[in-house]
């Protein structure tokens, strides 16, 4: 099969490489550029794992070609932090609130959330679950990751 | 440690990136039935990579600039087909000349799906529980389906044909949908039933209604996932016009939109159930209708 050449500034960094068409995206973050912190879980677009922002909005990589991708720029999970390591601001909440237990579905909850607040910075309870209806945890129960997001909306309103 | 050979999922294609409309009718119909389209990608890569299904070509409409945008004219809403469902869910002004669009694109999966999710792909896709097929059959809209030969109108009535299956030919594409704008005294209403926020619905009906002073002018209501394609509830429509909408007579249509239908049986609901809900729905919908024409 013929392979495409891609080119994604990922993190504000260029990445350049070839790929088969059928490679997606998360395979093509995880796999050519070893940045293993977007998770899959399904493969199959329901349980939001593999969250990443793509030119701006918030978007599943398993569900994305990296093909599709090129010329894009993305932010994963490893993009979020400031250089000199300072969380963000939702990181720093899902930390403080026990928003996370085994960890594998916090990248996806954390790179959505934070898309999520840029567009609803003061959402109601109704909006946050709404929000929040596109990824699935096994372990918490939801409820620290309800409260992460609320200490989140505060924090990043009073910045 | 990494594989040496990472594994992917779905069978080998080759991938085509068009960047005019024209382009892509030309490679659809050079590659027939061995090609598919390829749009938001948000029911077609989840069926590769569980392969069930494959094709040797994929003809990506996602650089064909032409695709989108939105254009207001001659009291109707034309939305290009690669328009995603995030950008129509975003502009007020659609939502203000087609009500229904902005209430039943939020019902639409979650945000991430919507971001890539197209209008044109949700209607070319007909999924029977989808809510934009609904919304396209209640409101009479008009779909442009452009082929190699040109470009052809076909009303909503006649476009949805079975699950999955419309009157579109295998090299054709839905290059955009008019929906048209109701004036007057309306409102409009979406109720659907779903087991969490975001899940395709197990049933749904969407209404419209237009008030002459303090009776019903005119009602527009389609059920989904209650049968193979979406259905217009014309005995129902029928059953509320020129009443006053009392909640007898909402209750009647109810009954009028399901009397005639089979729905579906699976693990989430009986086809029995599915008709108590879909009743349901229909006046549930239409209250929240008449309340928005009465609101003025
Ligand atoms: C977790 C999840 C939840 C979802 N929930 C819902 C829901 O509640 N309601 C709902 O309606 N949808 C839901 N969807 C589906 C989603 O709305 C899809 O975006 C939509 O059905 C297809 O649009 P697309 O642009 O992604 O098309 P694609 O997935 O790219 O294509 C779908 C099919 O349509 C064909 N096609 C696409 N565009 C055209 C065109 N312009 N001309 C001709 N053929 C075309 C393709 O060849 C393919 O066969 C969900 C998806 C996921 C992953
Ligand atoms: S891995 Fe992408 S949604 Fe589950
Ligand atoms: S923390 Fe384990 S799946 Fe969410």
């Amino acid at each position: 099969m013929a392979e495409f050449p891609v080119s994604v500034t990922v993190n504000g960094q260029a990445r350049r490489g070839t790929v088969e068409a059928r490679k997606t995206l998360a395979d093509w973050l995880r796999d050519d550029c070893n940045l293993t912190g977007t998770h899959l879980g399904c493969e199959h677009g329901v349980c939001g794992a593999c969250t990443v922002i793509m030119d701006g909005v918030a978007v599943r990589s398993c569900l994305v070609f990296a093909v599709q991708a090129d010329g894009s720029e993305v932010t994963t999970i490893e993009g979020l932090a400031a250089e000199d390591g300072t969380l963000h601001p939702v990181q720093d909440a899902f930390q403080k609130c026990h928003g996370l237990q085994c960890g594998f579905c916090t990248p996806g909850f954390i790179v959505s959330v934070a898309s999520f607040l840029e567009e609803h910075p003061n959402p109601d309870d109704t909006e946050i679950r709404e929000g929040l209806s596109g990824n699935i945890c096994r372990c918490t129960g939801y409820q620290g990751i309800l409260q992460a997001v609320k200490m989140a909306a505060e924090t990043m309103q009073s910045a | 440690m990494l594989l040496a050979c990472p594994p992917v999922k779905p069978a080998p294609f080759e991938y085509h990136a068009p960047e005019r409309l024209d382009e892509a009718a030309q490679l659809l119909a050079e590659h027939a039935d061995e090609a598919k389209i390829l749009a938001g990608g948000q029911s077609l890569i989840p069926m590769l990579a569980l392969r069930l299904t494959s094709f040797p070509h994929l003809v990506d409409l996602g650089r064909v600039a032409d695709l989108r945008g939105v254009e207001q004219a001659n009291g109707s809403v034309r939305i290009k087909a690669m328009t995603t469902q995030a950008a129509i869910e975003k502009d007020a002004s659609v939502g203000a000349a087609v009500p229904l669009l902005a209430k039943a694109i939020p019902l639409i999966g979650h945000f991430q799906i919507r971001n890539r999710g197209t209008v044109g792909g949700s209607i070319a896709h007909a999924d029977p529980a989808s809510e934009l097929p609904a919304v396209a059959l209640a409101l009479d809209a008009s779909i442009e389906v452009t082929g190699k030969g040109g470009t052809r109108t076909v009303a909503a009535a006649d476009f949805f044909e079975g699950t999955w299956t419309t009157a579109m030919a295998e090299d054709e594409i839905l290059s955009a949908v008019s929906f048209p704008t109701w004036s007057g005294t309306t409102g409009f209403g979406v109720e659907e039933l779903a087991r969490r926020h975001g899940d395709f619905a197990i049933a749904g009906v969407v209404a419209g209604v237009e008030l002459d002073g303090s009776s019903v002018k005119r009602a527009a209501i389609a059920l989904f996932g209650m049968d193979s394609t979406p259905v217009r509830a014309s005995s129902a429509e029928a059953a509320v016009t020129g009443t006053s909408g009392a909640a007898a007579d909402l209750e009647a249509a109810g009954q009028a939109a399901v009397a005639e239908l089979d729905p579906p049986t699976d693990i989430h609901g009986s086809s029995a159930y599915r008709k108590k809900v879909g009743a349901v729905l229909v006046a549930r919908a239409l209250t929240q209708a008449l309340e928005e024409a009465r609101r003025g």
